[in-house]
């Protein structure tokens, strides 16, 4: 399956702080009753923006000057909690293509990376840099360079970690592993077999 | 040099390497259920490609199923579409599905162990973070996405990279009223929700190799909440005898010759670990919870922290938020704090051995009136097992509600939810914000035992108090 290689995303950016952000608050249980992710977007965050009434809260997410933001960026452990698969679908469907933040939950990250959707850790004193400057200049465009593992925004730049298979396979365009996982189908049957499972 | 039960299993399930790097790894069991699963059959379907492995898959529903209503359809019509959606699937692909008319419906992590289906030196995976639970036999289970769900569905296997191996020892006694969740707790509170992340833990010491199987389940099942993606308990005479008999379990010279093998697949007495904790299991105290991160944890006996006592910014910012949400005192004692709603239940305490512990202690009790208190089997068999002991006349006798299977008020997707910013002394394993289906709804974890108690008490309170808890209670 041919994909798009993902070798760097750029756009401007939005800083959404706090440590542990966990997937029921990037979208909340309630909104998982469907068959399809079509039109998760408009439930990302849904309770850290809404009153109970519906009326908007105070929210990065819902400030003028970030609408249209493809970068996230935020704090430690982030997408911890649920495996949901519809926390990055409504991060993707808002208009997000790459995430920023101190770190990540396992689940979440490998969640992300089959989305093409690329994770980048970086250090807490970059990450302060890089918010302080999106709130001076909400039009900064950042770029996420996935093959060079750095942030980029006006004059400045820093390091970022992506794990080595998740860049490759960004990069490569064949972080859909889908046709791979495929071609090798009858080596997983042999390992099956070996398991030697009882047919009930 | 000997290898743990992690390595081993990464090994012999290691089908190919990939072009990135990673390992394509087999997937020898595949758990599945309604809301994680309709977008993965979609896909296949899109892909015009069949189950590879329709007889290594098994689904069931839990999550969006109502408690107190059984026939379809049912009140919510989101809901019956998704568990109609199941059906469908389950038909169309082939797949062996527990559904609601099976007498073996429930909690998808209750009901894997209950048939026999999770088994020792295996891999298993399901659209669900508790997947960690199937642990407790000597599995590498853990979590998955709904794309990844599709990639076990077509090819019965993930792409995956590998684990380091923590090693968690708990040596000692626990003391009477402490149980397995105040071990998890203590645990995750101790280590932080990110300190497992990259890890996979090994839990072991004399407190494990002494728990029972549904102990040895509910502290596996909360590795998730301590970042690790799965945690495991190396196999033995505990687990063949639990398994022994169950139907998925293999009977005869077949049964034999799993027992020798499940017996290898152990970790070597001389193997190395990536990093080793040792725990005190006299430390443990009956725990709760006090924010919206299942490590903002602390003994029945402990006190709210303040913003001040944290050392870095970061912190001091999570325990203002937690400390806001939760509307607590800081630096009041936790026990005393009101509750109005009691849960029992969940793939961490949903089983018969959480049920029958509660009822011995509850007998001659009564829940607060200001409580409404709601007990919910994990699954259809430990309801059948609960009624045949009339632990059901006993919780319903003392004013809890008593329900159908499912994962309930856990995560609230059924029409069982907190209101407003009601507060719930519960025995699931998540107290995140909105995470009990009000958005301002607020939860404090605590073992079965101890929600009994705040239930009766009206507020969070020490269960050795309330029920006299003696030394014979100890595990």
């Amino acid at each position: 399956m041919a994909l798009d290689p993902i070798k760097s995303v750029q756009g401007r950016a939005v800083y959404v702080p706090g440590s542990d952000i966990d997937t029921d608050r990037i979208i909340p249980a309630r909104f998982m009753k469907c068959v399809t992710f079509d039109g998760l977007g408009e439930y990302l965050f849904f309770d850290a923006r809404h009153q109970e009434d519906g009326t908007p809260k105070e929210h990065p997410l819902n400030e003028e000057r970030y609408q249209g933001a493809s970068v996230f960026v935020s704090g430690v452990n982030f997408g911890c909690g649920s495996s949901r698969e519809h926390a990055p679908q409504a991060l993707y469907r808002a208009g997000f293509r790459a995430v920023i933040a101190e770190s990540f939950a396992e689940i979440f990250f490998g969640n992300c990376a089959t989305l093409g959707i690329p994770c980048a850790t970086a250090t807490s004193e970059d990450i302060a840099t890089l918010s302080a400057a999106i709130e001076a200049d909400p039009q900064l465009e950042v770029t996420v360079d996935v093959e060079k593992a750095r942030v980029f925004f006006g004059d400045a730049n820093f390091t970022v970690h992506i794990p080595d298979t998740a860049q490759d396979a960004l990069v490569s365009g064949r972080w859909d592993p889908i046709a791979e996982l495929l071609e090798n189908a009858e080596k997983v049957d042999v390992c099956l077999e070996k398991m030697g499972f009882v047919s009930t | 040099m000997g290898k743990s039960l992690y390595e081993k299993v990464w090994e012999s399930h290691s089908a190919a390497k990939l072009s990135n790097g990673q390992t394509q790894l087999l997937i020898d069991t595949h758990l599945i259920h309604e809301v994680t699963s309709p977008q993965a059959f979609g896909m296949l379907r899109d892909l015009g490609l069949p189950v590879r492995h329709p007889e290594r898959t098994f689904a069931t529903v839990d999550h969006i199923v109502p408690t107190d209503q059984f026939e379809q359809p049912f009140a919510d019509p989101l809901a019956d579409a998704m568990i109609k959606e199941l059906d469908r699937n389950a038909e169309e692909f082939g797949v062996t599905y527990f559904d609601l008319k099976s007498g073996k419906q429930g909690i998808v992590h209750v009901v894997g162990p209950e048939q026999g289906i999770t088994q020792p030196g295996t891999t298993i995976a399901c659209g669900d973070s508790h997947t960690a639970t199937h642990g407790a036999f000597g599995a590498i289970a853990f979590g998955i996405g709904t794309t990844q769900v599709r990639d076990v569905l077509a090819s019965q296997s993930i792409a995956m990279s590998k684990l380091q191996v923590r090693r968690i020892n708990v040596e000692g006694k626990l003391r009477p009223g402490v149980y397995a969740k105040d071990v998890i707790l203590h645990i995750i509170a101790q280590l932080g929700a990110k300190g497992g992340i990259g890890y996979a833990y090994e839990f072991g010491g004399n407190i494990f190799d002494n728990f029972t199987m549904e102990e040895r389940m509910t502290v596996c099942n909360m590795t998730i909440e301590g970042g690790a993606r799965c945690g495991y308990v190396n196999p033995d005479d505990t687990t063949f005898e639990y398994l022994k008999g169950r139907n998925y379990s293999p009977t005869g010279a077949d049964w034999d010759a799993a027992v020798e093998r499940w017996r290898t697949v152990a970790s070597d007495a001389d193997c190395t670990y990536d990093d080793l904790i040792e725990i005190r299991a006299e430390d443990v105290a009956p725990s709760v919870t006090w924010g919206i991160s299942p490590d903002q944890g602390l003994p029945i006996t402990g006190n709210v922290p303040r913003v001040e006592d944290a050392d870095t910014p970061a912190a001091k910012a999570s325990i203002a938020e937690a400390l806001e949400y939760m509307q607590l005192e800081p630096g009041a004692p936790i026990k005393g704090t009101s509750i109005e709603v009691a849960f029992i239940g969940s793939c961490t305490n949903g089983r018969l051995s959480d049920f029958r512990e509660v009822a011995q202690y509850l007998k001659g009790h009564r829940v607060a009136d200001s409580v409404k208190a709601i007990a919910v089997p994990g699954s259809q068999i430990v309801d059948a097992l609960c009624r045949k002991e009339g632990i059901n006349d006993i919780f319903t006798e003392a004013g809890f509600e008593w329900r159908g299977a499912g994962c309930s008020m856990c995560l609230a997707m059924n029409p069982d939810k907190l209101i407003g910013d009601q507060i719930c002394a519960s025995s699931s394993n998540r107290n995140f914000k909105g995470r009990q289906g009000s958005p301002i709804g607020r939860t404090v974890l605590m073992s079965p035992l101890m929600v009994a108690a705040a239930a009766v008490r009206g507020c969070v309170s020490d269960a050795r108090e309330v029920f006299e808890v003696g030394e014979t209670a100890a595990v």
